[in-house]
């Protein structure tokens, strides 16, 4: 038996056959369409209009079942498990002793002692080693659980032509087992959009007809599969947060600077207080008294400052096509007060934005910094305001 | 009669360290010349055309540890240096399975996996904290190791800044750090990882070139020292020098020419000149005086201060220190020219995996058992083999199409019951190739011929006593400061004007050259410019 090389989805027969550019990229040791389109929009504009279907299986899935299946994830994770209602789903990011972010995903409670936890980065060791003495059985499904993220305003319609009210009455954060065209799977009112959407979780066996079915289904509402390149804009715009990108994980940093609290990654709101013991409390909760000394905000670049940058050097203003990730330093007061780790031009709101680190004296929203930008080789600074996020956050995603 | 040339520095031996050291001192505008006794240069880092056509790296197989400042200082990829990665590992399994890494960390968790899910994520962050280890050793590789009873000022500023260093790393890489210096590799990774396999195969990088076994306490020291190798940056990046690596002793050597030092082989010296208390040159055994202002030796600690000079000169405390400092030479080699590369049973075919690095390392119990009978005196009669098959990455190695393997061999200790002869030399390379045809049972067809290359013959070809390819074990009580010994790890000696530059000396083994590169700042510190 070999082992060699980069695993492919369970959707791969089905992907494969539509990525006209061979453009793939590497998720999480799987393969996985960076579009379909040699170029992106339509994809992209599929979320925000009519319908995407995004392959998420890379994702890390484990399974936890027994009586201290909710204990175990209460005392790893920030948020309050022991509220977590059946059939709802928790977004969370979770820590180190010392309180630094060592990783974020969603936790979905499917029965009193049935949990999902989802994740980017591999937690298997992680759970174990916070098992100790407690009654849950941990079980990585990652390989064999496929995900669809089915993503945009047609969503629910398209979902509605194939289940009964239980799946289309869903609410935002929650989840359901359904059939889909007899195929079992568990929806969840999620994604990585900040759009209407849900994902869709499915054994591997079934995941094929699972494709066929949502992309024959959707066509009439122009349903669209969908690459990474196109689920990256619509995450900047949402404010939702990339590991390895917008942070470094506190297990893979080599230097403390690296590390991010939740208060400095703008998820303050999911360090539940009053709760049990979980790892990082104590070091969360000083920090909650004594502040933070980095904060995560939107940055809207000023048009006309940009325009001006370019005029100087008799260009048109040229806009970043895809989303970049590359560590951008921001200004403030003619000094560096943080950097910028992710950043594009959103075609729906027409501005350019940025996900930033700020020093918290540089935070407050309306403040005034500046980007840098490089323009025709040389090294320039386009004004920017710091703005809360999301960018973009339409009421359908909640309704 | 012309008068003796004088020379301002004499470095006896022409390994990779004295090269090392000779570069840097001509680079500094010093006269230097090398003495190299045998016809080739590089000591234990040699690549010699063994059988017609084939080419092997006699000994040292493998190049990671070389410090990167001297490749920058010395511009050794403009003198031919050309490292090749080597970037995958391969364990085959008595069961019929195997335990890979490769280069791809993503493939390589795929791999562990297998094996175990939750080793799979251990084994990222225990490469972190290795890395981090790494980054807290490296400053003092690259000083002089202050000796902590002295008040002379440099060793209390060194000391200080080391003691602020090591403050910096925080509480859990401190914590990390005593546990390497104090546990064995086997309770180490033990607290790390639970496949057996992977244990072992890690394990085995804390046993290379020591007499201990992965039971022994301080082989996680020799896990880390390992670890220290670092390509373009990268630690833990090994390779193999195109052309063998006599090619990182030749590259070396052409950088000390090029700064105006002169090489000599064939010239083998018998004793350091000493007079009043100062080294003022040496004699060569065709009688020969060559004379300078400073000498270097090379050699490990127990010729340089037993056999290259009167012990009566030296400190009576450092000739007993030198006389205890322990060699016990514990590995050999078998290098084989071969027909065809191996097939192994558990991962049939010419893969990938014959690319890089492959061992012979099962379980924790195989390697403490081969350790076990080499503690009692005996080679194992299931030894730990790392092979490499240059020929697979630089053709050129071998006539095309043909093999050349190098095995290093784990445990062959150079006190062996009976001694070595040629009978248990023989039977030491059948035992090697019984081993190894456990696992590739091709391999006795596809053998052309073989070397094989016991403890005593390494010592008797290279010089290094007892065979011990570190110039000494690689032990805690035989590092940092007490390399070779206290008060005598800067490098210098107490006879003025000599000096050591030997693997022997801090920061030691393997292909590094930090030892020579010291020693040549010594000098130059010591005995000022160029005369």
């Amino acid at each position: 038996m070999t082992t060699n090389g980069l695993r492919t989805t369970p959707f791969h027969s089905r992907t494969a056959a539509l990525v006209r550019g061979q453009t793939w990229r590497r998720w999480a040791g799987y393969v996985v369409a960076s579009s379909y389109d040699l170029v992106h929009d339509l994809e992209y504009a599929a979320i925000r209009g009519t319908a995407a279907l995004i392959d998420v299986t890379p994702l890390f899935k484990y399974r936890l079942r027994g009586p201290d299946s909710a204990a175990l994830l209460d005392r790893i994770v920030t948020r309050d498990v022991t509220r977590c209602a059946l059939g709802q789903v928790l977004y969370t990011p979770w820590c180190d002793p010392e309180g630094k972010v060592v990783d974020d995903g969603t936790v979905t409670r499917l029965a009193d002692h049935h949990f999902r936890l989802t994740s980017a980065h591999p937690n298997l060791r992680w759970l174990h080693q916070n098992a100790v003495g407690m009654q849950v059985e941990i079980e990585d499904e990652t390989a064999e659980t496929a995900a669809l993220s089915l993503q945009g305003p047609s969503a629910r319609e398209i979902l509605a032509r194939l289940a009964d009210t239980e799946v289309t009455g869903l609410r935002f954060f929650r989840a359901a087992p359904a059939r889909l065209g007899g195929i079992p799977v568990t929806v969840t009112r999620t994604g990585y959009t900040g759009d209407l959407g849900y994902e869709i979780w499915v054994a591997n066996e079934r995941a094929e007809p699972l494709w066929d079915l949502l992309m024959a289904t959707g066509a009439p509402f122009g349903i669209l599969p969908t690459g990474l390149l196109a689920m990256d804009v619509a995450r900047i715009e949402a404010g939702l947060l990339l590991i390895d990108v917008d942070y470094v994980s506190a297990r893979r940093a080599l230097i403390e600077p690296q590390k991010s609290s939740p208060f400095e990654l703008n998820l303050g709101w999911t360090v539940a207080r009053g709760k049990s013991p979980f790892v990082g409390q104590r070091a969360l909760e000083a920090e909650r008294e004594r502040g933070s000394p980095w904060a995560f905000r939107g940055l809207v670049v000023d048009w006309d400052s940009l325009e001006a940058l370019f005029t100087e050097v008799g260009l048109p203003p040229q806009l970043p096509t895809t989303a970049w990730r590359v560590s951008t330093p921001v200004y403030g007061n003619g000094q560096q007060v943080g950097y910028a780790t992710s950043g594009c031009w959103s075609p729906l709101l027409k501005k350019y934005v940025a996900l930033a680190h700020l020093e918290s004296s540089h935070s407050e929203p309306g403040t005034e910094v500046a980007l840098e930008v490089t323009i025709e080789h040389r090294r320039k600074r386009a004004r920017a305001t710091v703005v809360k996020t999301p960018f973009f956050d339409p009421d359908r995603k909640r309704a | 009669m012309k008068p003796p040339q004088i020379w301002d520095d004499l470095v006896i031996g022409g390994g990779h360290n004295g090269l090392v050291c000779a570069a840097y001192l001509a680079r500094a505008g010093h006269k230097v010349l090398v003495l190299e006794r045998r016809p080739i240069l590089g000591g234990a880092a040699v690549t010699e055309e063994v059988f017609p056509g084939f080419r092997f790296s006699v000994f040292s197989y493998v190049v990671s540890l070389l410090r990167p400042e001297i490749i920058r200082d010395l511009d050794l990829p403009g003198h031919g240096l050309n490292i090749v990665p080597l970037e995958s590992t391969f364990n085959p399994l008595p069961d019929g399975d195997y335990l890979a890494t490769w280069a791809d960390p993503e493939e390589t968790r795929r791999e562990l996996y297998r094996h175990s899910p939750r080793d799979a994520d251990a084994y990222q962050e225990f490469g972190r904290l290795m890395q981090r280890m790494a980054m807290a050793i490296k400053p003092i590789l690259s000083v002089s190791p202050p000796d902590p009873a002295s008040w002379r000022p440099r060793d209390l500023l060194t000391m200080g800044r080391l003691a602020k260093h090591f403050r910096d790393l925080g509480e859990q890489d401190l914590h990390a750090l005593v546990k390497l210096m104090t546990m064995s590799s086997a309770d180490y990774l033990g607290e790390w990882f639970e496949s057996e396999a992977l244990k072992a195969a890690k394990s085995a990088s804390g046993i290379i070139g020591t007499f201990l076994g992965p039971r022994s306490p301080g082989t996680a020291y020799v896990l880390l020292h390992h670890y220290m190798g670092e390509i373009d940056g990268v630690f833990r990046a090994w390779g193999f020098a195109r052309g063998g690596t006599g090619a990182v002793s030749e590259s070396i050597a052409s950088a000390a020419r090029s700064f105006g030092a002169e090489i000599r082989t064939d010239a083998s010296v018998r004793r350091v000149l000493v007079k009043d208390g100062r080294a003022t040159g040496v004699v060569l055994e065709s009688g020969e005086e060559l004379h300078a202002r400073a000498v270097v030796s090379g050699l490990d600690p127990r010729r340089t201060f037993l056999e290259l000079v009167e012990p009566g000169q030296l400190p009576e405390e450092l000739v007993q220190t030198v006389e205890r400092f322990r060699f016990r030479g514990s590995s050999g080699k078998v290098n084989l020219a071969l027909s065809e590369p191996p097939n192994f049973t558990a991962l049939p075919g010419d893969g990938p995996h014959l690319k890089g690095a492959i061992a012979i390392a099962p379980s924790v119990d195989y390697l403490e058992r081969a350790y076990d009978d080499a503690k009692y005196g005996e080679f194992s009669r299931r030894p730990f083999l790392d092979i490499v098959i240059p020929s697979l990455i630089d053709p050129a190695m071998a006539p095309p199409g043909k093999h050349v393997m190098s095995i290093f061999v784990q445990y062959a200790p150079y006190h062996r019951n009976g001694g070595w002869d040629d009978r248990s030399r023989e039977a030491f390379g059948d035992t090697v190739i019984d081993t190894l045809a456990e696992y590739a049972p091709n391999i006795r067809s596809a053998i052309l011929y073989r070397q094989v290359i016991t403890p005593a013959d390494i010592e008797a070809v290279t010089g290094l006593s007892e065979g011990n390819i570190f110039q000494g074990e690689l032990a805690l009580s035989q590092l940092f400061f007490l390399r070779p010994a206290p008060g005598w790890a800067d490098h210098t000696t107490p006879i003025h004007g000599y000096y050591q530059c030997g693997s022997g000396t801090h920061p030691g083994g393997g292909v590094m050259g930090g030892s020579g590169r010291l020693a040549a700042r010594a000098v130059l510190a010591n005995e000022g410019g160029a005369s």
